[in-house]
Formats: C-alpha cells, sequence, structure tokens
C-alpha cells in the first residue's frame, strides 16, 4: 500500500525502517504493523518482554498553577485528587456525555501534569483543554508529540530490562499506574508503570535523540519490536477498550465498564458531567465478552445473534494468539451480559457459536 | 524465498501443480508474507465442484480475512487436514507442506492459460512497485 506524502512518521521511521518492518497507514501516521510477526511479537510480550513505538499517541504537558484544576475538568476523572507520581485513566466527553478520547493523567508534579490521548484525536483533545482556559487561568498547555518519543516496554522482562539499560533508580519500586522522571543521555526521562498490552511493563517518553537511543539499545539488547498488530490482539486479551471500536461519542461508560474513570461523587465539575449523571442510572447494556466456540474469526462489525434475534455488534474482535480461539467484545442487553450465556456471531454470511465469558480473557499469572 | 519454476500461478497469487490430471493448489509466498501470520483456513470439503475463478474457501490471518480463488476447474480430491489444524504450515512452507487442495482436473487447459513462474515474479516486482 502506498504511504502517501500525507501522512506523518515517526521519529523512529528509519529504526523502524532498518528492521524492515511492514509500515502501515495508522491515524494519519505510517506506523510499523509488524516486525518479525503479529504472533511472535504477542508471544514475546507474554513471555519476555517486547518494544512498541507509541509516537503517534497525543502528550499534552500542562504546567501552571491552576493545572490540576484544568485537567481534571477537561476529563471524567478528579486528577486534583492525584498525588505526584500518580497516574490516572480518564475520558474526555462532549456535554451531552458523549466521549470524545480516552486519555491518562499523569500529575509529574503539584503544577505539571502530562495527558497521554489517542493519536486520532491529540487535535481535538488539545483544542478542549485550551478551550477550557479563561483570562485568569493560571496554566499552560504544550504539545509535545513532535518533540519527544514515546515507548512502551512491556512485558514480564520489562523491570529487569529496563533497569539494566536506564538504571534501578526509576525502576525499582515503582508500583502500577505510578510514574516518576529520570535522566537518560542528559535529558529528562518519563517512566509509568502503565501499558496497554494486559502485562507489567513502562510506558517512555523523551526528545527525540535520546527516544532513538534508547530504541536502538533496547533493541540491539534482545528486547523484540513490536507493531500495531501485536497491541491489537495484546490489548483485546487484555479486554481494554479502543477508543473509536469499543467506545465513542454514544457511549454511556458505565455499559463499558469504564466507571472507574468518572468521579461523580466530590461534586467535581467536568465537561459532561451534567448528562454522565443521567447516564448512571440508566444502563442497560454492558460491554460483554465473546469467545467462540469453533474456528472462524469474529471481527469489529459482526452481528451478534440470541435465540435468532439480532442483539447487538462485535465492537472490536479478532484472534487470541494466547487461547488460540476467537474472541470479541460487544454491548449486549444487561439480561444476557452474563457468562456463559450462548449467542451467535455471524461471521461472512455464516453463524459462529459463541459464549460470554468473564473480563478480561487474559489476566497476567501473579508474581 | 524463489518463485517454484515448475509450478503455474493465478493473478490472486494461488500456484498449481499439476501431477497428471490431479492439481495440487496452495497460495504462493508473496501471498502468505501479504497475509501474515495465518490462523484459519475454510477449505471446501472433499467431493466439492469448483469452477476457475470462483471462490474456493477463505483464508485468514491475525489481521485480515482472504477469499481463495480456484485457479481451476474440478473436483476437490482431498484437501490438507494438517494445515486446517496447524495453517501455520501455509506460511512457513506455502509451497510443500501447507499445500491446500488436490482437486481433479476438468479442463487441463485451463492450466495452460496460468501465468508461468516468470510472469508471476513480473506481477509481483510490479506490485511491489506500485
Amino acid at each position: 500500500m502506498p504511504d502517501g506524502e500525507s501522512l506523518r512518521r515517526s521519529p523512529l521511521d528509519e529504526q523502524h525502517r532498518a528492521l524492515k518492518a511492514r509500515m502501515v497507514p495508522f491515524a494519519g501516521w505510517s506506523m510499523p504493523l509488524q516486525f518479525a510477526g503479529i504472533l511472535e511479537e504477542h508471544r514475546a510480550v507474554r513471555n519476555q518482554v517486547g518494544l512498541f513505538d507509541v509516537s503517534h499517541m497525543g502528550r499534552l504537558y500542562v504546567s501552571g498553577r491552576d493545572a490540576a484544576g484544568l485537567v481534571s475538568r477537561a476529563g471524567t476523572y478528579d486528577t486534583r485528587r492525584l498525588e505526584p507520581g500518580q497516574g490516572h485513566y480518564s475520558l474526555l466527553c462532549q456535554e451531552d456525555g458523549g466521549i470524545l478520547d480516552d486519555f491518562f493523567a499523569y500529575r509529574l508534579a503539584p503544577d505539571r501534569f502530562l495527558v497521554v490521548g489517542n493519536s486520532a484525536s491529540a487535535d481535538r483533545d488539545r483544542e478542549q483543554i485550551q478551550g477550557l482556559l479563561e483570562p485568569h487561568t493560571n496554566a499552560t498547555v504544550e504539545d509535545r508529540q513532535k518533540t519527544t518519543v514515546m515507548l512502551a516496554l512491556q512485558g514480564p522482562q520489562a523491570v529487569e530490562t529496563l533497569a539494566r539499560v536506564v538504571g534501578t533508580e526509576a525502576t525499582q519500586g515503582l508500583p502500577r499506574r505510578r510514574c516518576t522522571e529520570t535522566r537518560w543521555q542528559g535529558e529528562t526521562l518519563f517512566v509509568s508503570r502503565t501499558g496497554y498490552t494486559g502485562e507489567d511493563g513502562f510506558e517512555l517518553v523523551t526528545s527525540v535523540e535520546p527516544g532513538r537511543a534508547l530504541w536502538e539499545k533496547l533493541v540491539a539488547g534482545g528486547v523484540q519490536p513490536c507493531g500495531l498488530g501485536a497491541r491489537e490482539t495484546l490489548r483485546l486479551e487484555a479486554a481494554l477498550a479502543l477508543y473509536g471500536n469499543d467506545i465513542d461519542t454514544t457511549t454511556n461508560p458505565w455499559e463499558a465498564g469504564l466507571g472507574w474513570a468518572v468521579t461523580l461523587d466530590d461534586g467535581a465539575d467536568f465537561v459532561g458531567r451534567a448528562a454522565l449523571e443521567t447516564a448512571r442510572t440508566r444502563v442497560e447494556r454492558h460491554l460483554a465478552c465473546l469467545m467462540a466456540l469453533g474456528p472462524g474469526i469474529m471481527r469489529s462489525g459482526c452481528l451478534i445473534l440470541h435465540g435468532g434475534e439480532q442483539v447487538g455488534r462485535v465492537t472490536s474482535g479478532g484472534y487470541s494468539p494466547t487461547l488460540r480461539a476467537s474472541i470479541a467484545m460487544g454491548y449486549l442487553p444487561a439480561s444476557l451480559a452474563t457468562e456463559g450465556t450462548s449467542v451467535e456471531v455471524e461471521v461472512r454470511g455464516k453463524r459462529l457459536a459463541a459464549r460470554v465469558v468473564p473480563r478480561p480473557f487474559y489476566r497476567r499469572p501473579a508474581a | 524465498m524463489p518463485v517454484p519454476p515448475e509450478l503455474r500461478y493465478s493473478k490472486d497469487h494461488e500456484w498449481v501443480r499439476v501431477e497428471g490430471d490431479i492439481a495440487a493448489l496452495g497460495i504462493t509466498d508473496h501471498a502468505q508474507e501479504q497475509l501474515g501470520d495465518l490462523v484459519y483456513l475454510d477449505l471446501p470439503e472433499v467431493g466439492t465442484a469448483v469452477h476457475q475463478l470462483e471462490k474456493l474457501g477463505e483464508i485468514e490471518s491475525v489481521k485480515a480475512v482472504s477469499d481463495l480463488f480456484s485457479p481451476v476447474s474440478g473436483e476437490v480430491t482431498e484437501r490438507n487436514e494438517e494445515a486446517v489444524k496447524a495453517p501455520e504450515l501455509v506460511n512457513q512452507d506455502p509451497y510443500g507442506r501447507g499445500w491446500l487442495v488436490r482437486l481433479s482436473l476438468s479442463d487441463a487447459s485451463e492450466v495452460d492459460k496460468l501465468l508461468t513462474a516468470e510472469q508471476y515474479e513480473e506481477l509481483v516486482a510490479q506490485e511491489w512497485a506500485e
């Protein structure tokens, strides 16, 4: 497929081509689909460690005395609650409660936040946050998507791997969802114990040159480079929602199982609050996890049937390398979204038997 | 992987190996590479009559599903059950253990109209250039 002139290139584009990655257009970017192959990369992350270039993700640094209030008003989670070094998942909504993006907010310091959102929504996120700035607001919003590299190092060996390369200072005892800043090649390196794979691991942000050096050093050290293909199969097994597939402007956060990202109890004001107060009382469907009982792959858009009647649609689906079966997520009426319910999924004119299974499909073994 | 010179090819990236009045067929190395890791093959049952250029089955990788078209007409005499159980065989050995079905040829002249290895290599080179 031709890349097209208009696609944005990752700062690691040269590195990807040197590794003979298969590049694909994704949300306006040219990004690696795969290096060694989706299955091999998937297994590397589940069993050892893998490295993703996620430089296409949005990165906004919000700083100033009113930064906490600003980030808090832009999303559903009250980020004023976060201590420095803590991060939390949140939803960026419009006034009617429709979800425009999901993001992670990290409090780096009392007056400094990093907001990481989806690539396709990066401009919208920035506009929404900037739109909340008032003349008296003491906060600045800096978009560092172009000037930084973002990597995700994921897998059971992520801790020892990162410690070997950047030292133990940043990695030792950093709990899940916590973040810190350390030094790497004379520059600031943001490190968070987060990811989108269901495995232990880190997300890392630093300037372009040190970011390239970090990628190269990790790969030279034997870490498997991974592309968007494995990122998708891994997040699906972990049943993590994907914006645009599982959540969009029509989604009720509680139906998506994302009520924990919405703070309604402390009166915090945010865009969409009034609508979400109503939505919480109107939960009629649930995002259910389905596993196919036979061959065939359920994919996004497939109809879900129960007793011959259409009851929903697959919002995300694919092949699970870990379970060696097709898995999918889709909204079902609450009465059907219970473990063990038998459904059929229409795949290219054929009906596959599937069953509602617990969420997530894959949970990493306890350490 | 070189394109085996003794086989004939379709524009849909299938290969045909003539063994008397039987034809074995599969997908090319180029095709398996484009599809990526294969996870599911939907092949016709033995006895199914197939017509040239009509849909023969489906071949599904982690990322996408593709239709399989029959490069020749005939009746399915055998399908590769080993590959159905382990579709990665098609990735690993597309011209050998990863064959898909065998057909009894109903019109051997159809084979002559398929691409030669040289013509197929040219087709692939053109696709890369695009």
